[in-house]
């Protein structure tokens, strides 16, 4: 496997959908290839940073407007 | 679909306000995420998450439970965000050629590429990164930011997503990779020129 392939093959092997095989020709190709290896890590690392920061919680009166305006609304 | 969900869903459709309002309590956290995180402004994302609920509501009846309750909702919270964008009137922003997010190199050789700081992501996710993030996450087109915050984010299957956005399962796995190079590649520079500067 080369790099333009692990490229291509990124989202499958970490989603856990890479065929077996293929798996393990993409690790053993990062082992030797310390770009990929980076490229493969920080690919990971956007995903998660992603998952932790995005998390906003429901503003309390945000949730009071809202029943208000369901109440009002769905009883015209 | 959820047992718990389908009660409540089939006592809203029988005209049980109060099972409905449970339905709202729910999920209003999660349509509002969504809708925070695809249309970056507190004013419409209050919009969007009080129009889809109506749509909801007006829409119950008709509901059939083909699909699960929660992801009818993401469908119609994701058209609302969308249906949001496009009326802005903003020319919306465009994916560039992958070249364009992955590490420059010469013909034959191997790419440049650098590390990002070897941190636990509570320490790296300060607010400008956070802030870095979002901006990334807003210059995806509008398609590909629903499917990454529904897929990566909200976690739904690609199946789910694929349902949520009215498209197959292979369209949402070919914009997800994309969307992921994307973010990758518009947050490179960002991170790693804060290793260089954090040592």
């Amino acid at each position: 496997m080369n790099c333009q392939e692990i490229l291509e093959k990124l989202s499958d092997y970490i989603d856990g959908e890479l065929d077996p095989k293929l798996c393990q020709d993409l690790e053993k190709h990062m082992v030797d290839c310390h770009p990929c290896l980076i490229f493969v890590n920080t690919f990971k690392k956007t995903l998660t940073l992603y998952k932790f920061a995005c998390c906003e919680p429901l503003p309390k009166e945000v949730h009071l407007r809202l029943h208000d305006y369901l109440k009002k609304k769905c009883q015209e | 679909m959820d047992i718990a969900d389908q009660v409540l869903v089939q006592k809203a459709q029988a005209g049980d306000f109060r099972a409905f309002q449970d339905l709202v309590n729910r999920y209003e956290g999660k349509v509002y995420r969504l809708a925070m995180r695809m249309l970056r402004n507190q004013q419409d994302a209050e919009d969007a998450l009080q129009e889809t609920f109506l749509q909801v509501y007006r829409g119950l009846k008709n509901f059939e439970g083909r699909s699960s309750f929660s992801t009818w909702l993401f469908r119609l919270a994701t058209n609302v965000c969308l249906m949001k964008i496009r009326h802005r009137g903003t020319e919306p922003s465009q994916l560039l050629p992958l070249e364009e997010y992955l590490p420059q190199h010469e013909e034959g050789q191997h790419p440049l590429i650098q590390d990002w700081p070897d941190l636990p992501d509570e320490i790296l996710l300060n607010k400008e990164s956070r802030e870095k993030m979002m901006e990334a996450l807003e210059k995806l087109p509008p398609e590909y930011r629903a499917v990454f915050v529904l897929r990566d984010l909200e976690g739904l299957s690609n199946a789910q997503t694929a349902e949520a956005m009215g498209i197959s399962v292979p369209a949402v796995k070919s914009r997800l990779h994309r969307a992921r190079l994307a973010l990758r590649g518009l947050l490179s520079a960002y991170f790693e020129k804060k290793k260089i500067k954090d040592g």
